[in-house]
């Protein structure tokens, strides 16, 4: 992997050595981040319905504002069913400050192919993006996702990765990982929570369609996100950008926790941050210090039932050498700042 | 122009005379012809601004057709049975958005069994989704529908599905009149949506919508389908100033003015229908038939005066309700309802799975409405012998198989026996 598949933004590393502080007033003004700027857009502007700390929430103004900014605004967005669409849109309420369709659970991929269709036919530079839960992007929209990179419709599609099918209560879809309680995962029987060895992780699969850009994200490292979503709007054709999104209510997490939960879901190797252009894996966000999985497990809920009576069930151990394979996998370790 | 051309292909040169700017579909026999028929049309530049978009399912077609639609492109897919059925959740969804996407029924059987041949029963499954349903009688109507459904949508800004008899209309090759682009375009404005997507005006379309305000939506969807019952006729009027025939309208009667029986019905079956009733005429028999074009929205009242005066209502329909009957007849039903001289209504299921209904078939039918009515539906044509053999062995045995195989295995049988 070379650096030169990197954006000026991405090359820019804000952490200060040894410390997590970012620093915008480090940079020159028009490297600074979308939000930083007074101009952002707010696309998903207050006032919405979502719970305290919610990290789709967070990940969708990030995501939308910057594809905003890339595209001067000339952008329509179009929503699965779940969590984000719910609470954004409480009739005749609405927080989106762009043009946003919801249309059905499974069919986003296909709407924004519609779209762009649309665009493309009246001679409009518009562009569109697509977005959902992971249950409307990995299980009941993964055929019109399919079809949707497949043909290389010139759409962005964001998936919102919180783990679960959250708006309907918490239940399991196959981005689910191991372990993880969920309402029909419940934490009993011999093997409490979700069981090893299912779920599919739609990325690999993304790269495996061979379109121009995929790339994971996470809610702990905005300025990635912002950068990434940029690069992405800077590319016709199919786009796919899966971003981890913690959802205190599903993970069993207090508010105030999304962000290091994000982050120490990164740290710990459990969730790759990678690009791909083309089939091809181009860059992979190193970690620095990797963290012990326990560390990330422990402060959730939906894992408490490994953690009962203050030992470790051994399934920990598993997770841990998911995260392993994963560190391997993406050669995840290493100082990103040094490189 | 006067062609000698298979009806699918009609239908494709009339979508393309409409201008649409985005099509999408996925095969399934027996609409396959027509989505061939525009691609090709689009592929060699015959059609311009139109982007044709090959799919991964019919969910997915509409689903496209959705987005375009919203986003102010005029959208046109295609499709039958069991892809029908395959998109019903965005069929439901384009009506609730009020997207005008018009959509070609290629009709044809729903299974299990799974049949290819025709039937209305893909249309009936779809009729309270609050699509606006056209039936052609023939081709030359097929053509004209299409170009109909598409200013009948964007007036009211709902979809259209037409409906056409799968291979007995898609497959056949008649005389079509394709009329001229101008005329075509004199009838036909550009799209002018009435919402849309559009970044210098951002508004957020498909809201989630709660008790407070969902019956007001929907009732408001039926006031539109309730003026398209008199949008219909006035579109119709204005079709034949300017292409100088009569096509569409609600429905249509033919020799009803003193029939004691009046037969309703939809489809290209009406043709065989009429071929009989002038028979019959010959013979003395007051009969006449009402062809319903539109069945949504369902024209009562148009319906109602015509019926009220006769003896006999029979209702040929190409579908059933299991469990209750046919629906066409249950709907006819309702326009009879408060009539203080109510006709006797007697209801036939006929056609379906593309069992050939043949005039000395409804001869008989038409016949026993008058002298020996029935209650309930009755099965034109059933084989009885066949139906009896299998009821009685299911009750015998346990585990008696399928219901389609041992039917298909008793007929081979049938086939070696000798006449009874
Ligand atoms: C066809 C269909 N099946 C099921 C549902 C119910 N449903 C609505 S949202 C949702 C869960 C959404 O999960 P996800 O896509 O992960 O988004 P999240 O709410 O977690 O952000 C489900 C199951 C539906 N609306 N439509
Ligand atoms: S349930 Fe989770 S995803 Fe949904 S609004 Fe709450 S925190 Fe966000
Ligand atoms: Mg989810």
């Amino acid at each position: 992997m070379d650096d030169s598949t990197l954006t000026q933004q991405q090359k820019l590393k804000y952490y200060q050595k040894g410390t997590f502080t970012v620093g915008n007033r480090l940079v020159a003004d028009e490297e600074r981040s979308v939000q930083a700027s007074a101009e952002r857009s707010n696309a998903l502007t207050s006032g919405h319905r979502a719970c305290q700390g919610c990290g789709e929430a967070l990940g969708a103004r990030y995501a939308i504002d910057a594809a905003m900014r890339a595209t001067g605004n000339d952008l329509i967005a179009v929503n699965a069913t779940g969590c984000l669409e719910v609470f954004t849109t409480p009739y005749p309420e609405t927080s989106w400050q762009l043009p946003w369709l919801h249309s059905l659970f499974g069919n986003a991929a296909a709407v924004a192919t519609g779209v762009a269709a649309a665009m493309r036919v009246k001679g409009k530079k518009t562009r569109v993006v697509a977005q959902g839960g992971d249950g409307g992007t990995t299980d009941i929209g993964f055929q019109c996702l399919s079809g949707m990179f497949e043909r290389n419709d010139d759409v962005l599609y964001i998936c919102y990765d919180n783990e679960g099918y959250m708006n309907t209560g918490v239940q399991r879809s196959s981005a689910t990982p191991p372990a993880a309680r969920t309402a029909t995962t419940p934490a009993l029987g011999p093997e409490p929570g979700n069981v090893f060895g299912t779920g599919k992780f739609v990325p690999k699969i993304a790269v495996a369609h061979g379109i121009p850009y995929v790339a994971t994200a996470t809610v702990a490292d905005l300025r990635d996100l912002e950068a990434k979503v940029i690069k992405a709007m800077g590319i016709t054709g199919a786009r796919y950008i899966q971003i981890n999104v913690p959802c205190p209510l599903g993970w069993g997490a207090p508010s105030y926790d999304t962000i290091k939960l994000a982050r120490l879901a990164v740290e710990c190797g459990l969730y790759p941050i990678f690009e791909a252009e083309h089939g091809r894996i181009t860059q992979s966000r190193k970690i620095r210090r990797q963290v012990p999985v326990r560390d990330y497990l422990i402060l959730q809920k939906r894992y408490a039932h490994l953690f009962r009576n203050g030992v470790d069930d051994p399934r920990v151990q598993r997770l841990q050498a998911i995260c392993d394979a994963h560190i391997e996998e993406y050669g995840l370790l290493g100082d990103d700042a040094e490189a | 122009m006067l062609k000698q051309m298979e009806g699918s292909h009609a239908v494709a040169e009339a979508i393309a005379l409409c201008r649409p700017e985005v099509i999408c579909a996925y095969p399934i026999t027996p609409q396959t012809h027509i989505v061939e028929g525009v691609g090709e049309l689009v592929k060699s530049g015959a059609l311009e601004n139109c982007e044709f978009i090959n799919v991964e399912s019919e969910f997915a077609a509409l689903s496209v057709a959705i987005g375009a639609s919203a986003a102010g492109a005029r959208a046109y897919t295609a499709t039958a049975s069991q892809g029908l059925l395959f998109m019903a959740e965005a069929v439901y969804n384009a009506a609730g958005l009020g997207l005008p996407i018009v959509m070609t029924l290629g009709n044809r059987a729903i299974g299990a069994p799974i049949n290819i041949w025709n039937d209305h029963s893909d249309a009936m499954s779809m009729r309270d989704a609050g699509w606006m349903q056209l039936f052609a009688e023939n081709n030359q109507e097929a053509v004209d529908l299409h170009i109909i459904a598409f200013r009948l949508a964007e007036e009211l800004s709902m979809p259209v599905m037409v409906c056409v008899d799968g291979f007995i209309l898609t497959h056949a090759f008649e005389r079509v009149d394709i009329p001229e682009q101008a005329q075509v375009d004199a009838f036909l404005p550009p799209y002018d949506p009435v919402q849309v997507l559009d970044p210098d005006n951002p508004a957020s379309i498909g809201a989630m919508v709660g008790p407070e305000a969902f019956t007001e939506v929907r009732f408001l969807a039926h006031y539109k389908q309730r003026q398209a019952l008199r949008l219909i006729p006035a579109l119709s009027d204005d079709f034949a100033k300017i292409f100088g025939r009569a096509s569409g309208g609600l429905l249509r009667a033919y020799r009803t003015e003193d029939a004691e029986t009046i037969v309703v019905a939809m489809g290209s079956v009406v043709g065989t229908i009429k071929d009989v009733v002038d028979e019959l005429r010959d013979e003395g028999q007051k009969i006449g038939v009402v062809t319903l074009v539109s069945y949504r929205p369902f024209p009562v009242e148009a319906l109602r005066d015509i019926l009220k005066t006769a003896k006999h209502v029979v209702v040929v329909e190409k579908s059933i309700s299991v469990g209750l009957g046919g629906p066409l007849a249950d709907n006819t039903d309702g326009v009879l309802r408060n009539l203080e001289n109510r006709p006797r209504l007697h209801s036939a299921i006929a056609g379906l799975g593309g069992r050939p209904i043949t005039r000395a078939s409804l001869k008989r039918l038409f016949h026993d409405a008058a002298h020996a009515p029935w209650e309930g539906p009755f099965f034109l044509d059933l084989n009885e012998r066949v139906v009896g053999r299998e009821i009685h062995r299911v009750r015998k045995v346990r585990r008696s198989g399928s219901t389609a195989e041992n039917i298909l295995r008793q007929l081979a049988l049938a086939s070696h026996l000798p006449q009874e």
